[in-house]
């Protein structure tokens, strides 16, 4: 291993976690704009052009703000608890192949953080994580309504993970490989995913809904409830973190349903731009095809928060449990047969 | 028809309780069908006035703060009969008469006015009933188009007729308007 070598990869890893934050930032903003548009309201638009320097204003409050730690035995749980859910959302990112190789100082660089084989167990596994922030917080907050929201948001993360995973191991049948490049390359090779498992899409779709704790399926911090949910005790930055955290992982969970199903960095005629153009520009175009994408899925999560009303829990657990789970293992199914006919 | 069927807003929808289709069922698709919906409002006109650049037009009826008003040759009109006063349901009006002096009969329309005319604008429910009662057509809600401000001190609400009486500028610029008319 060279020192070029831990360089690269550092840059690489310092650009893609300033990116995250970036969007996390400006998908507050893009959060309240879609909510005020879909409304027919104009939303926030004092600070900067159409409100864009919104989100460093809410940052400096947040910082400003008291520090408020509730009667609670467990400080350090108090405040592990948030740390636990940023981390949890920056590292996915990680195996995320932000575009194809290119060609910079007399090296190929690939726009990879690390390329491991395992990429999308590492993303299950960091995901499962994710929800010890929630509950860790919640219990240290010494408050019921934090607790009840702990506990709906761990019930509802292990009933669509199954779903998730099931979904995705259709995906893993066809790809013959657990690698988020390798993903990426067949379907560049052989059409978009989406196009082959639709039902799977569908279902992994709505579980990163579950994910990431969006409406509908947003039991775990619904305000009409249980007041703010997990982070009802939290002031300060540490309330920052947990609703950066929150914005994080849907940039996250976007980002791996375009790389999954949408051919990730792929667009139509790539292979062409690589050879007329450089790969180079191909790269490039690659990335901002995969940011198209990752946008149009964030707007999609803030579209639909405005669409439906959040699911009563039975509901939300019916819906998991007896029709998402049976539909991705009939798929499973569907898939192995399709396969062994026509291979 | 029957009286059930009615439906005077035109706008009567009757519930009923079938069964759902499969369509509807799955779900999938009418969640679709809202999204459509919501999409739409995305492109709609917006609706918010942005206050401090754009201000709503206030109705030309509306009842704002009173104004004692004068007449074309700029005299005050209110004689200080006190039917105002009488009338108001909120007890927010005194006043004091004064017998007019040979020397200001440019000031006042009649030989009796008033030398003090208060309004407490905290009592008042600007209701109007004083701009009815009033036989002089002295006092009027919808000409001043000021609202009344806010303030820290309840002395301040009481308004004398340094705040009350139609400014002599106004006053002048009406009469032109008559006359060239």
């Amino acid at each position: 291993m060279d020192s070029v070598f831990i360089i690269e990869k550092s840059v690489i890893i310092f650009v893609v976690f300033a990116l995250t934050m970036l969007m996390a930032m400006y998908s507050t903003w893009a959060e309240r704009k879609v909510a005020a548009f879909l409304q027919d309201r104009v939303g926030p638009n004092r600070a900067g052009w159409g409100g864009l320097l919104q989100p460093l204003a809410d940052g400096a409050k947040l910082f400003t703000k008291e520090e408020f730690f509730p009667n609670t035995p467990n400080r350090f749980l108090f405040i592990l608890g948030p740390a636990i859910a940023m981390s949890t959302a920056l590292i996915t990112s990680a195996v995320i192949p932000w575009g194809d190789k290119i060609h910079v100082f007399g090296r190929d660089v690939l726009l990879q953080a690390t390329d491991i084989d395992v990429s999308i167990l590492y993303v299950f596994g960091v995901l499962s994580i994710g929800v010890y922030g929630i509950m860790i917080g919640a219990w240290a907050s010494n408050n019921k309504y934090s607790l009840m929201s702990a506990v709906r948001a761990s019930s509802q993360m292990i009933s669509y993970e199954v779903a998730m995973g099931l979904a995705m191991i259709s995906i893993l049948m066809m790809s013959g490989s657990l690698s988020l490049k390798d993903i990426t390359v067949m379907q560049a090779n052989e059409g978009w995913n989406i196009f082959y498992q639709p039902l799977a899409f569908l279902i992994f779709l709505i579980c990163s809904f579950a994910e990431t704790n969006r409406t509908p399926f947003d039991l775990a911090e619904c305000e009409s409830e249980l007041i703010g949910g997990y982070h009802t005790e939290y002031s300060s930055m540490k309330m920052g973190f947990y609703l950066f955290a929150e914005y994080a992982n849907m940039f996250i969970s976007s980002t791996i349903l375009s790389v999954v199903f949408l051919g990730g960095y792929h667009f139509p005629g790539m292979a062409w731009v690589n050879e007329n153009w450089g790969i180079n520009i191909g790269a490039l175009l690659g990335f901002l095809t995969l940011f198209a994408k990752i946008c149009f899925f964030i707007f999609f999560y803030m579209w639909v928060r405005w669409t439906i009303p959040r699911f009563r829990y039975d509901q939300l657990m019916h819906l998991g449990w007896k029709i998402l789970i049976p539909l991705a293992v009939i798929n499973i199914i569907i898939t192995g047969i399709v396969m062994v006919l026509f291979n | 028809m029957s009286v059930q069927q009615i439906s005077l807003s035109g706008r009567k929808i009757e519930v009923s309780n079938k069964e759902m289709t499969f369509l509807e069922r799955i779900y999938v698709w009418t969640i679709l069908k809202g999204l459509w919906t919501t999409l739409k409002h995305l492109f709609r006109r917006k609706v918010t006035i942005k206050y401090p650049e754009e201000v709503r037009e206030m109705s030309p009826v509306a009842r704002l703060q009173h104004m004692l008003m004068r007449d074309e040759e700029g005299k005050e009109r209110c004689t200080a009969c006190g039917l105002c006063a009488l009338s108001c349901p909120a007890e927010a009006i005194t006043m004091k008469a004064a017998e007019r002096n040979a020397d200001e009969k440019h000031l006042y329309r009649e030989e009796k006015y008033a030398e003090i005319y208060e309004i407490n604008m905290l009592r008042c429910i600007f209701c109007g009933l004083c701009e009815e009662a009033c036989p002089k057509e002295a006092i009027y809600l919808t000409k001043s188009k000021k609202i009344v401000n806010s303030g820290y001190e309840r002395e301040d609400f009481i308004y004398g007729k340094d705040k009350l009486v139609m400014p002599l500028d106004m006053a002048i610029k009406n009469t032109q308007t008559n006359t060239v008319n």
